[in-house]
Order: C-alpha cells, then structure tokens, then sequence
C-alpha cells in the first residue's frame, strides 16, 4: 500500500464520531461572519446594517483575486458591522445578521436529485467556482478558482483529491464521503474537466476501508477517477505528502506550486462544494463539522451553516464537560486553541477538539538530547531542532538557509521530541519572520 | 659541529629574508587607521550593546571621528556611558560636547493580574514573540504586556525586571540606560524611550499613559480596570496641547509635556502615570499651576496643604 517516502509519525487515531450521521444543526440566534475567512485579502462588506438578506445573498465581496466572496447562510437582518474576537483573540471586523427564519434565495436548486450532466466549459466552471466563494475546506482555506487557473507554462496532468483525513478525531470528510459519494464524484469530474486532465485520484487512508469500498464501487460510473488506498500515517493530508504518496512525485521548495509536478489538490468537502456550487446554484455557506472529545457526552458530525456559535454545537453535543482543558478549532495535531467558545464556524472549521484536563497539559520542556527523532519525523526533511533554536536565537538568516519556509507546520517534530520541546512554537516564529523579511525583499526589488 | 653551523645559517638566513620581506609588505600595504578612533573606542564602555545605532562601540567610535571631521557630534550618544563619556570623545576629538538629554524605558501596561483578570491560560513557549503570533494573550486586551519578559531578557544591564506580583516588567532608573533593546524586543511595542524628565528634588519627573489598547472605550474598560478609553479629558485639560487621541488612545509627547501632572488626576481610569506623587486636587481647587509649585517646593508639605485647601 501507498505512502509518503519521508517522515511522518503515528499519533493515536481516536476517531469518536467515526459512523455518526450527519445531523443538521440548529440555526443560530445571531449568525457571525468575519470578513477574514480564507487565505490572502479579506473580502469586503457590500451589505449594510438593517439589509434584509436571505440564505444564500451575498454579504461581502471579495478583495482581490486571491480572496473569495461570503455568502449569508441564514435570513433575516444585518445588526451591525463590527469587530469580533477571533479563535486567537485578536479583534477581526466581522458582519452580524440577526436570523429571522429560513427563507432561501429562490437560484438555489434545494432538491436531493444527483445532477451528473454538465454542459458548461472549463472556463464556465471556474467562474461558477469563483462566484460561490468556494475555498479548500480542509482548513487552510485557499481561495478554489487560484487553484483552478494554474500559472501560464504549467500544465496540470492529473486531479487528487484529499480524502485523507489524517489528523486523529476528525470524522467530518470520511462521514461526507459515506452520505454523499456520488456528489463527490461528479464534484472530482467538474475539476477534472476545469483543467483540462482524464486522470483523478482519490486518496483515503486505509482506516476508512467503509469509504474506500463505497467510493470505489461508486467510481466505476466515472471513468478516469480512480481510489487510491494509503497507509495510515500523519501527515499524510499535506499537499505535498499527498502528491508523492498517490503519484510518487515531490513538489520542489518554495515558491514551487504542486501543480509544477502536474498535480492539482482539492480537499474531499471542497469537491462537494464544488459540485452544490456548479450543479445546485449553492454558494458555500454549510460545511460539515465534526465536535468531539473523550469527555464529550455524544461526539457527533454536524452540517452547521457558517456564522453558528461553536459553543452551540458543543451544547448539542451535550455541553462541555467539567474537565475541560482547552477547546481546539481544528484537529489536536494543527488546529489551535481557541480563547472563547463564541468563535463563529467558518469556511474552514473542519472541527471542535474538546480535550480534558490530562491530554491538554503541555508537559515542561526539557533540554534537547539530540535523539534526532524530530529529523527523522519531519516529512519535509528539515532539521528541526536546528529551526528552533535559531528562531529562538533570531538568527533569521540561518533560519533562511535552512530552509525553514519549506516548513508545513504540521507539528510531527514536536509530537514526537521526548523532551517535550516547543520546537513548532519556535518554528511557527521564524518562518512567519523569514516569510516577512522576504516579502519586504521581493517588494523592494 | 658542522651540521649545527648550517642550521645556525641556514635558519637564520630564512629569519632575515622572511623579516626583510614582512617589513616591506608592512610598509607598502599599511592601512591608515585614525589614531583617534582607538583613542575613542578606548573611552567608550565597551558594552556593545548597539543601543548607539552603529555595531558595537569600536563602529560608533569610528562614526564619532567621521563626525568630528564634519564638525559636530551632534545627533552621537552613547546611551550607556550618557553624558560623562560623551564629554570625554569630545575632549579627545577636540570639540564641545552636544548636551543631549537622559532618557528611560518606560513599561506602557498596567495590567496586573489584579488590574486585568486572566481568562485562560498560555502554555505555549515561554517568549513574547511567540505568545504575540500564537495568541491575543491571557486576558481579554490582545494590546497588553503578555508577561514572558522577553524585555528582560534582551536587557544587558539588568535594569529590567519581572514583578511576580504584578506579572509586569519594572524598570531600574538608576540602571537603565535607555539603549532601547527591550523596546525592540517587545512585539506590542508597550516599552517605549523616553526623556527622564525634569529634575525636581533630585529625581525626575515625566508622565506618560500606561495603555495602548486601542480598542473602543467600552471593550477596553471591560478587559482591564486602568486601561486608557480615549475619553480625551486629559487632553483637554492639558494647557500644552501635548496630548492627542488616535484610535481610541491618549498619547503624551515627551518633547511638548512639562510634567505638570495636570492630566494624571483628570484620568477616571487611573490610566496616566507620573513618577511623583500628584496632590489630588478638590473638586473645583484654585488654578491648578499653584498647586504644583507648592508641591514642587516641599513634596511632603504638599498633603497638609491639599488638605488646607480642602477645609
């Protein structure tokens, strides 16, 4: 079976809601939408308070061509236009609508028929894309129709599409897959004929087998997607972990692009996405998220509309338990802990971790043995021990050399350091700061 | 006997050639180095801590000479000798010396733990730069001192500490000496340098807002007792106009403040601070300058006569 060639750690599996139906959530009283939902420039707000808007209006626009467009996820009225707590506890501006039915936008088809054919062309797809504010729902939230449009001289030959769900908890694309394999699939076909390729993968790790043997009895009515089982390894979900584990190509350093090997990458939610965006006239304002944690009463999966209060899920699930160590936004290897609980679900919200009192403890850090086994986890062959001292000493130009922008914080080096060190933390610093230092380069150039 | 001689001759011969070559090179390629950047640097006190702007004190003697030729030490400083060092560069290079003021960090936070109520807990690694990415910090003001003395490590001199009560940093006047490395260690740029003021009574005095929350006043009074919310009273009791609100923010230029302390009772979030204490004022007190001289010339008369003005 397939995987990626260098790296990579094991962390516990722990997939609670695994087999959990998809349940809808209730609407919010007051839905949320920061403005700042996706990776480049925020979109701007092209409602006003007092609008009345209804599920599916567009509510800001998007602020360039790496930004995408929000799309109200309820109806009723637009309260105000202010700053919201971010999950890091930062102020954001953000648009509150205060909900007052469920009254949709009459374009959205809101049938459960499968739509396979598709009569529009490459360029049609995208822009459909682009108008529906889809972005890569597997968290890092970046804007679908770049993706889509590849630099002038790179020619993509094949579609993967991430079904891999690595991170331990999260259940929310393996449930999406069981519920709606077909949707997924003509979503793969409209990507595939967006960019012009007859060869898609789809990757999913072999702990799903229920979803690898649904999704491959279901892929031969779609020629050229094929399945691909993978062994269970962390990170396997990272584009470029990904790229080489179902094609055996490896993505150059920065500022190379996956698709300079061929390969276009969208997450499994985003090709659902997709499919409600070209097929159902949706624009993309639900997402399935999964809340879990092994002091949860009843971890379960849930298809929330965006701007609903995470504390709410939580209160569906049975509230948070007494011994609550940190809530994470996210999966427990990359997500972050959030500072409130009040923290709307975004486009990219594939999760809520609650984690008790013993799993959230940091344990205190101890001095580096030079075991190595933080060179040996890194699955993009850095040396992270190395990052992080420099990053701590601000030797911004070692950092540099060392290639620390190739970094896909994925947080293996510090699971695995028996020292307990912060070394994600100091890395995370650096190569923000190199990020930066370059960027101011590049614009003085 | 004979093979000794030769050595003798040989070696010494090479010692001769290799010496006669070393003194030509010596003199053809001599670099001409000022005398008086030696005599410089050899003043300086050798801290290189860089607070001067120029690397290490050996580049900023280099920079004092440059300048003497020009013709003034103006704008040149060396923030840990002051002024004594800085008298004696301009005795070796021959001119006056450019008084220049003393200047002080000053820590712009007032968030205790009492003063601003923790909401969760930061278990991250223990560095400012790292919370600041990470997080908005402990508290509800994401503006605010985050507590992991990343200033007190970047300080060379010791004049920086940690208050374990407070959990703020605190600086050492008599320490300090305003080379501004903490200020560039902060990531929220709370610390900031600044003039140590006037001397009355043997110390000095200076006011300044301790906040830079910028946040709308009714957030910021929520996150923290003596955060600043920009109710602008200060500045317009201020009679040198030299505080102005930006972004929610009061903000007192050193260079128009006289340290009256006009502002500092005016302030109802205790926001404003000054190194002496202010007499509190009553309720409609006479003209307020009078009030200050007689502080100014006996500081501990001064609560009997605020009392006097009370009855």
């Amino acid at each position: 079976m397939k995987t990626f060639r260098i790296g990579g750690v094991h962390p516990a599996e722990n997939k609670l809601s695994a087999g959990k139906p998809i349940v809808v959530a209730e609407l919010p009283k007051q839905a949320v939408f920061p403005l700042s939902q996706h990776i480049g420039a925020p979109a701007v707000a092209c409602v006003a308070k007092g609008d009345v808007v209804k599920v599916g209006t567009k509510i800001a626009e998007a602020g360039g061509f790496v930004s995408a467009p929000i799309f109200s996820s309820v109806s009723g009225k637009v309260n105000k236009i202010d700053s919201i707590v971010d999950a890091s506890g930062y102020r954001k501006p953000a648009i509150f609508i205060d909900v007052q039915g469920d009254e949709w936008e009459e374009t959205i088809d809101r049938s459960e028929t499968l739509v396979k054919e598709c009569d529009l062309d490459a360029k049609a797809i995208v822009e459909k894309i682009k108008n529906a504010g889809v972005v890569g729902m597997g968290g890092a939230c970046f804007p679908c129709h770049v993706k889509l449009s590849p630099p002038p001289g790179m020619v993509p030959t094949c579609v993967i599409v991430n079904a891999v769900e690595c991170e331990p908890y999260l259940t929310a694309d393996h449930q999406l897959m069981l519920e709606h394999p077909e949707e997924i699939l003509v979503g793969v076909q409209l990507v595939m004929k967006a960019v012009n390729v007859t060869k898609g993968y789809i990757g999913i790790e072999n702990n799903k087998l229920d979803a690898i043997k649904l999704m491959t009895e279901k892929a031969v009515q779609f020629p050229g997607i094929e399945v691909v089982p993978l062994k269970v390894k962390y990170p396997q979900g990272g584009e470029k972990q990904l790229i080489d584990a179902v094609i055996g190509r490896q993505v150059p350093a920065p500022p190379a692009l996956p698709v300079s090997v061929g390969a276009i990458l969208q997450n499994v939610g985003t090709m659902y996405a997709i499919y409600q965006a070209v097929m159902k006239n949706k624009p993309l304002f639900e997402r399935v998220v999964t809340v879990t944690g092994k002091s949860l009463a009843n971890p379960q999966n849930f298809l929330a509309r965006m701007g609903t209060p995470m504390q709410q899920l939580i209160d569906a699930c049975g509230g948070l338990p007494e011994d609550t160590g940190k809530v994470i936004g996210g999966g427990p290897m990359m997500g972050k802990a959030l500072m409130n609980t009040e923290v709307p679900i975004c486009k990219g919200s594939s999760g809520v971790l609650i984690m008790n009192m013993t799993e959230a403890k940091r344990a205190e850090a101890d001095p580096c043995i030079r075991c190595a086994k933080c060179v040996s986890a890194c699955p993009m062959g850095l040396e992270p021990y190395l990052l992080s001292t420099c990053s701590a000493k601000a030797d911004w130009e070692r950092v540099e050399k060392e290639d620390i922008v190739s970094c896909i914080e994925c947080g293996s080096c510090q699971f695995t350091c028996p020292s307990h060190r912060p070394l994600l933390d100091m890395i995370r610093l650096g190569k923000s700061t190199v990020m930066g230092i370059i960027r101011a380069r590049s614009a003085k150039k | 006997m004979d093979l000794i001689l030769v050595a003798v001759i040989a070696l010494g011969a090479i010692g001769l050639i290799a010496a006669i070559v070393l003194f030509v090179a010596s003199k053809k390629f001599a670099v001409f180095e000022d005398p008086r950047i030696a005599q410089v640097a050899e003043v300086l006190p050798q801290a290189n801590c860089g607070g001067c702007g120029y690397p290490g004190c050996s580049g900023f003697a280099g920079a004092c000479v440059k300048a003497a030729d020009a013709g003034s030490l103006e704008g040149k400083l060396c923030p840990v000798g002051g002024a004594p060092v800085m008298e004696k560069v301009a005795a070796i290079l021959g001119l006056e010396a450019v008084a220049s003021e003393p200047k002080v960090a000053v820590v712009r936070c007032n968030g205790s733990c009492e003063n601003r109520p923790r909401i969760v807990q930061y278990d991250g690694a223990v560095s400012c730069r790292v919370a600041h990415a990470t997080c908005g910090g402990e508290t509800l003001c994401s503006f605010g001192c985050l507590g992991c003395g990343d200033c007190v490590k970047a300080c060379q001199f010791g004049a920086i500490k940690m208050n374990p009560e407070t959990g703020l940093p605190e600086v050492d006047e008599a320490k300090c000496t305003a080379c501004g490395a903490c200020a560039k260690a902060c990531p929220r740029m709370i610390i900031q340098i600044r003039k140590k003021g006037r001397v009355v009574k043997e110390s000095h005095r200076r006011v300044w807002v301790s906040c830079v929350n910028k946040d709308k006043g009714a957030l910021a009074g929520k996150a923290c007792k003596v955060s600043c919310i920009g109710c602008s009273k200060c500045a317009k009791v201020c009679k040198k106009e030299a505080i102005t609100i930006e972004n929610n923010l009061a903000y007192i230029d050193p260079e128009k403040c006289i340290a009256c302390g006009l502002c500092v009772n005016e302030c109802p979030k205790k926001a404003i601070h000054a190194t002496w204490e202010v007499p509190v004022p009553k309720p409609k007190p006479a003209p307020a300058e009078g009030v200050a001289p007689v502080q100014q010339a006996a500081p501990k008369a001064a609560p009997a006569a605020a009392q006097q003005v009370q009855q």
